[in-house]
C-alpha cells in the first residue's frame, strides 16, 4: 500500500508550498495531483501578489497592518481578523522567498519588485510579473520541487478520503492512466484542491475546477464553511469567460457602458474602478439589467466595455502582454485599438474546508489550504491580489503544522496495520461505487445534467440573489442529485477514462452546489458578494458569523460559528 | 453532410483493444457560444456526445497551462487556442497526438521524455550566495532579457517538433534548452559555467541546427533558436579562452 506520512492532494500553489515545507523539515512527503502541478489553475492568476513592501510611488508608508484593513474591510467585516493579520504579516517574507527562488516579478528602474494598484487597495502592493503572476509563480514553485526531488503522483483523481472516528487515514484514488483504484495511506493529510468554479456557468475558472475536492472532504462529514460566498469577477471576456485582471483598471483602465459613461461614477465616486471586485460586478450587471449594455437581448448575457486604448501600445505590450494575447486569440481584437467587451463571471469561492490559522480542519491529521480552504482570510470578498499570498503563506504555514505535529513519529515507513484494514475497506467500497457508475441504467445523459445545473447555479445564485430564485435553486439542485443516480458511464476503459473521471466530478458538483444554494438562502443578509435583493443591508447582529455546512442524509446542515474580531469594528463599508 | 456541421477527424489508438491506430471522422456542429468554436470544444462534443472513449489532456482552455498541444491540421497547436475556422482544411480539422512522443491513447501522449530533459538541465534558480533580507536586485532590462523563455508554458510543442529529436532521445530538445538559456541569461543566477557545460555537447546545443521548426510551432511566440545560438556563442567564447 502506498504510504507516506504527508500526503498533499493537489499540485498547485499552495500544494506544492506545503510540500516544500515539510521537505525542508526532513519529512518524506508526495504530491497527488489531477494534472501535472503546472497546468494546475494557480498557473492562470494573472494581476499579481499583494505585500507591503513599500516598494511603489506612493506606497513607502504601507505597512501590514493597513493592509490587514484593507482585507477585513473587503471581506465586508467576515474575516477572522487574527487569520487575516497574520496573512499580511507574513507577506513581505514569502514574496521575497519567491523573488529569491528566481520568480521573474517585474521591477522599478531601481531594481526592486515593482507593484500596482488593485482593487480595495489603500495602497499600491500587488507584486507582478506582467500579467502573469501565477505562472511565474507556479513554475518557480515547481522548479523549486524539482530541485529537491519531491515525489509526485500525477493524474491520479482522488475518489473518498477516510476518516475514522475524527482521524483522517488516507485516500482512495484514480491513477488516470492506468485506471486502478488504489489505497494511499498517510499520518497527515492537505488538501489543497482549489475552488468550484466549473460548478458555475460564465467561470473564468479552469475546466478541472469542480470542487471535487471540496466534495470529497464535505462527504467525509469534514465542515465547509462559509460556501455562500462566490466571488463574479467584474472582468471576464464576454464569450468565453476567460479572465481580464484587474490589472487592466490597475493600470488604468477604465468601465465604460453603452452610453460611453465611466458608470463607477455612481456606485463608488472615490475607488472608481478600483473599489472592490463585489462592488464592480454588481455595478456592471446593474448597468447592463438597466439596459445601458451592449449585446442587449442576446443570449450570452451582456456586456460592457473595458477601454484601455488611452494605455497606449507601450503600456499595454510591456504590463498587459497576455491580456492582450487572449483578446487577440479568443476574441479576435486588439486592446490597443478595441475596447475589451467584459461580463461580470463566477471567479473564486472564498469558502471552503473550516480551517484555523494553521490549516488544520476539524478532522484530525487533516489539513487545508488554498482557495478549497476557508480559515478565513477573504470573509465575504476577496482582494485581488490576496488569494495568491493566501496560497502561499497557508501552504507554507500548514506544511510547517503537519511537519511539526509528525517530530519524533516520522520514522515509519508503513501505514498503521488498523489504518490498512480500514483503507482497504474504503478501497472495496469506492471500487462498487466506480462499477455502480457503470452499470447505471443510463436513462439519464451527464452533460446535460452538467449544463443544468450551471444553468441553475449562475442564474439563481448568482450576482443577485433572493429567496423565490433560491429556493428554486434548491428545488433544482436536489432534483438533478436524483437524476444524477441514472447515468451511466459508458466507457469501459482503463486508460485515460474521461468520461469516468469527469461523471465522478459532476456527482460532486452537485453535492457542493446544494451546500452553496441553502447558505445562500438561510443567509438573510447582504454581506460582500453576497447580495439578497429582499435583505439589501448587512445585517450584524444576526449575520456577523461564519457558516458552516455538515453532511447528513437528509442534505447539508448548517451550523454558525463566530468571527474572529481584533482591532476593527464593524463599519459601514463604503468606497 | 449537412452545411451546419464540419468532420473532426482524431487519430485514434485505443491500448486495450487491441486495434491498429487510424483516423476516425465525427461530424460536429458549428458555430457554437458567441466567437466560434475552439478544437478543444469539438472534442468535448465528441467526447460527450459521440464517443466517450476519446482521450485528451486538458485543463485551463485559456493558452496558459500548456495541457492541450497537439498536432491539428499539419501545424502544432494548442487545441484550446485554435477556432475550428482557422483549422479547416475543405470541410474537415484532423487531429493526431503530438508527433515524436510514445501515444499512451488517443491524442494523450507520454510525457515522460519531455520531463526528464527538462530535469536534467536543472531548472531551477541556483545562487551560491546568502540571500539578502530584501528582494535581490534585478534592472527591468536584465528582467526583459529573460521575459520571453520565462514565458514558456511547457506545452512541448517545440519538442514534438523538432527534427533533430526525432530519432534521438536524448537531444534535449529546444523547451529544455530554452530554459537553461532562461536562467543562463537570469542576472541572480550563479551556475552559468555548470549550465554552459550542461548543455555544451551533442545532446546540448551542438545538435541544434537551426532548422526553426520550434519557432514556428509554439503557441506563445517565443524564439527557443535564439536561446539556444546565444549559449553556442557563450561555449565557443568560453572554449577559445575569452570573458564571458
Amino acid at each position: 500500500m502506498i504510504y507516506h506520512p504527508v500526503l498533499i492532494v493537489g499540485g498547485g500553489l499552495a500544494g506544492l508550498r506545503a510540500a516544500i515545507a515539510v521537505h525542508d523539515a526532513g519529512l518524506d512527503c508526495a504530491v497527488i495531483s489531477r494534472v501535472h502541478p503546472v497546468r494546475s489553475h494557480s498557473v492562470a492568476a494573472q494581476g499579481g501578489i499583494n505585500a507591503a513592501l513599500g516598494n511603489a510611488e506612493g506606497a513607502r508608508d504601507d505597512t501590514w497592518e493597513k493592509h490587514a484593513y484593507d482585507t477585513i474591510k473587503g471581506s465586508d467585516f467576515l474575516a477572522d481578523q487574527d487569520a487575516v493579520e497574520r496573512m499580511t504579516r507574513e507577506a513581505p517574507a514569502r514574496v521575497y522567498e519567491m523573488e529569491h527562488w528566481g520568480c521573474p516579478f517585474s521591477r522599478l528602474a531601481d531594481g526592486r519588485i515593482a507593484q500596482r494598484p488593485f482593487g480595495g487597495a489603500g495602497y499600491p502592493r500587488t507584486c507582478y510579473a506582467a500579467d502573469k503572476t501565477g505562472h511565474a509563480l507556479l513554475h518557480t514553485m515547481w522548479e523549486q520541487c524539482v530541485k529537491r526531488g519531491i515525489r509526485t503522483y500525477q493524474e491520479f483523481l482522488v475518489l473518498s478520503l477516510t476518516v475514522r472516528e475524527g482521524r483522517a487515514l488516507g485516500l482512495i484514488a484514480l491513477n488516470i492512466l492506468t485506471g486502478e483504484i488504489v489505497p494511499l495511506a498517510a499520518d497527515r493529510i492537505l488538501f489543497a484542491t482549489g475552488g468550484a468554479g466549473r460548478i458555475f456557468g460564465r467561470s473564468t475558472n479552469a475546466l478541472i475546477n469542480t470542487g471535487s475536492g471540496l466534495a470529497i472532504a464535505y462527504q467525509a462529514e469534514v465542515p465547509l464553511k462559509d460556501m455562500e460566498f462566490i466571488q463574479f469577477h467584474p472582468t471576464a471576456l464576454f464569450g468565453t469567460n476567460i479572465l481580464m485582471t484587474e490589472g487592466c483598471r490597475g493600470e488604468g483602465g477604465y468601465l465604460v457602458n453603452a452610453e460611453g459613461k465611466r458608470f463607477m461614477e455612481k456606485y463608488a465616486s472615490k475607488a472608481m474602478e478600483l473599489a472592490p471586485r463585489d462592488i464592480v460586478a454588481r455595478s456592471i450587471q446593474t448597468e447592463i439589467n438597466e439596459g445601458r449594455g451592449f449585446g442587449k437581448g442576446g443570449a450570452g448575457g451582456g456586456y460592457i466595455h473595458l477601454d484601455l486604448r488611452h494605455l497606449g501600445a507601450k503600456k499595454i505590450k510591456e504590463r498587459l502582454p497576455g491580456i492582450r494575447d487572449i483578446c487577440l486569440n479568443f476574441a479576435g481584437i486588439d486592446p490597443i485599438d478595441t475596447p475589451i467587451p467584459v461580463q461580470p463571471g463566477q471567479h473564486y469561492t472564498m469558502g471552503g474546508i473550516d480551517t484555523d490559522v494553521t490549516g488544520a480542519a476539524p478532522v484530525e491529521g487533516l489539513y487545508a489550504a488554498g482557495e478549497c480552504a476557508c480559515v478565513s482570510v477573504h470573509g465575504a470578498n476577496r482582494l485581488g491580489g490576496n488569494s495568491l499570498l493566501d496560497t502561499m503563506v497557508f501552504g507554507k504555514l500548514a506544511g510547517d503544522a503537519m511537519a511539526e505535529s509528525l517530530a519524533g513519529n516520522a520514522n515509519r515507513t508503513e501505514p498503521a496495520p488498523e489504518a490498512r484494514t480500514l483503507l482497504e475497506e474504503d478501497l472495496r467500497k469506492t471500487r462498487d461505487r466506480a462499477h455502480r457508475l457503470m452499470a447505471g441504467d443510463g436513462t439519464e445523459d451527464p452533460s446535460a445534467i452538467r449544463d443544468r445545473l450551471k444553468d441553475v447555479m449562475i442564474e439563481k445564485v448568482g450576482i443577485f440573489r433572493d429567496r423565490g430564485t433560491l429556493t428554486e435553486a434548491l428545488a433544482e439542485v436536489r432534483e438533478l442529485k436524483e437524476r444524477v443516480a441514472h447515468i451511466k458511464v459508458r466507457s469501459q476503459a482503463r486508460v485515460f477514462n474521461l468520461d469516468l473521471v469527469t461523471n465522478v466530478e459532476l456527482e460532486g458538483m452537485l453535492e457542493v452546489a446544494e451546500v452553496i444554494a441553502l447558505g445562500a438562502l438561510q443567509r438573510e443578509e447582504s454581506r460582500g458578494s453576497h447580495y439578497r435583493l429582499d435583505f439589501t443591508s448587512r445585517n450584524d447582529a444576526d449575520w456577523l458569523k461564519h457558516t458552516l455546512a455538515h453532511r447528513t442524509p437528509e442534505g447539508p446542515q448548517l451550523d454558525y460559528s463566530p468571527v474572529a474580531i481584533t482591532h476593527y469594528q464593524p463599519v459601514e463599508r463604503k468606497y | 453532410m449537412p452545411e451546419d456541421t464540419f468532420a473532426l477527424r482524431i487519430f485514434r489508438f485505443d491500448p486495450e483493444s487491441g486495434k491498429d491506430p487510424g483516423y476516425q471522422d465525427f461530424q460536429v456542429p458549428r458555430g457554437g457560444r458567441s466567437g466560434g468554436l475552439t478544437v478543444l470544444e469539438a472534442l468535448f462534443y465528441v467526447l460527450e456526445h459521440q464517443d466517450p472513449g476519446l482521450a485528451f489532456r486538458y485543463s485551463c482552455r485559456e493558452a496558459i497551462c500548456g495541457s492541450c498541444a497537439m498536432y491539428i491540421s499539419g501545424e502544432w497547436k494548442l487545441a484550446c487556442q485554435t477556432q475550428v475556422g482557422h483549422a479547416l482544411e475543405g470541410n474537415v480539422v484532423t487531429v493526431s497526438a503530438l508527433p515524436h512522443l510514445p501515444v499512451i491513447k488517443d491524442l494523450v501522449v507520454d510525457m515522460e521524455p519531455f520531463w526528464r530533459n527538462y530535469e536534467k538541465v536543472k531548472p531551477y534558480l541556483i545562487n551560491d550566495g546568502p540571500p539578502p533580507e530584501k528582494e535581490r536586485l534585478q534592472s527591468p532590462e536584465d528582467r526583459k532579457g529573460i521575459q520571453e523563455m520565462a514565458d514558456c508554458i511547457l506545452c512541448a510543442a517545440c519538442h514534438s517538433a523538432c527534427p533533430s529529436g526525432i530519432a534521438n532521445e536524448d537531444y534535449l530538445g529546444p523547451a529544455a534548452l530554452t530554459k537553461a538559456y532562461r536562467f543562463v541569461a537570469d542576472s541572480r543566477d550563479t551556475a552559468r559555467e555548470e549550465r554552459l557545460t550542461l548543455v555544451g555537447n551533442e545532446q546540448g546545443i551542438f545538435r541544434c541546427h537551426t532548422i526553426f521548426n520550434c519557432v514556428t510551432s509554439c503557441p506563445k511566440g517565443i524564439n527557443q533558436t535564439y536561446s539556444i545560438q546565444q549559449m553556442k556563442k557563450l561555449v565557443m567564447k568560453r572554449n577559445l579562452g575569452l570573458q564571458l
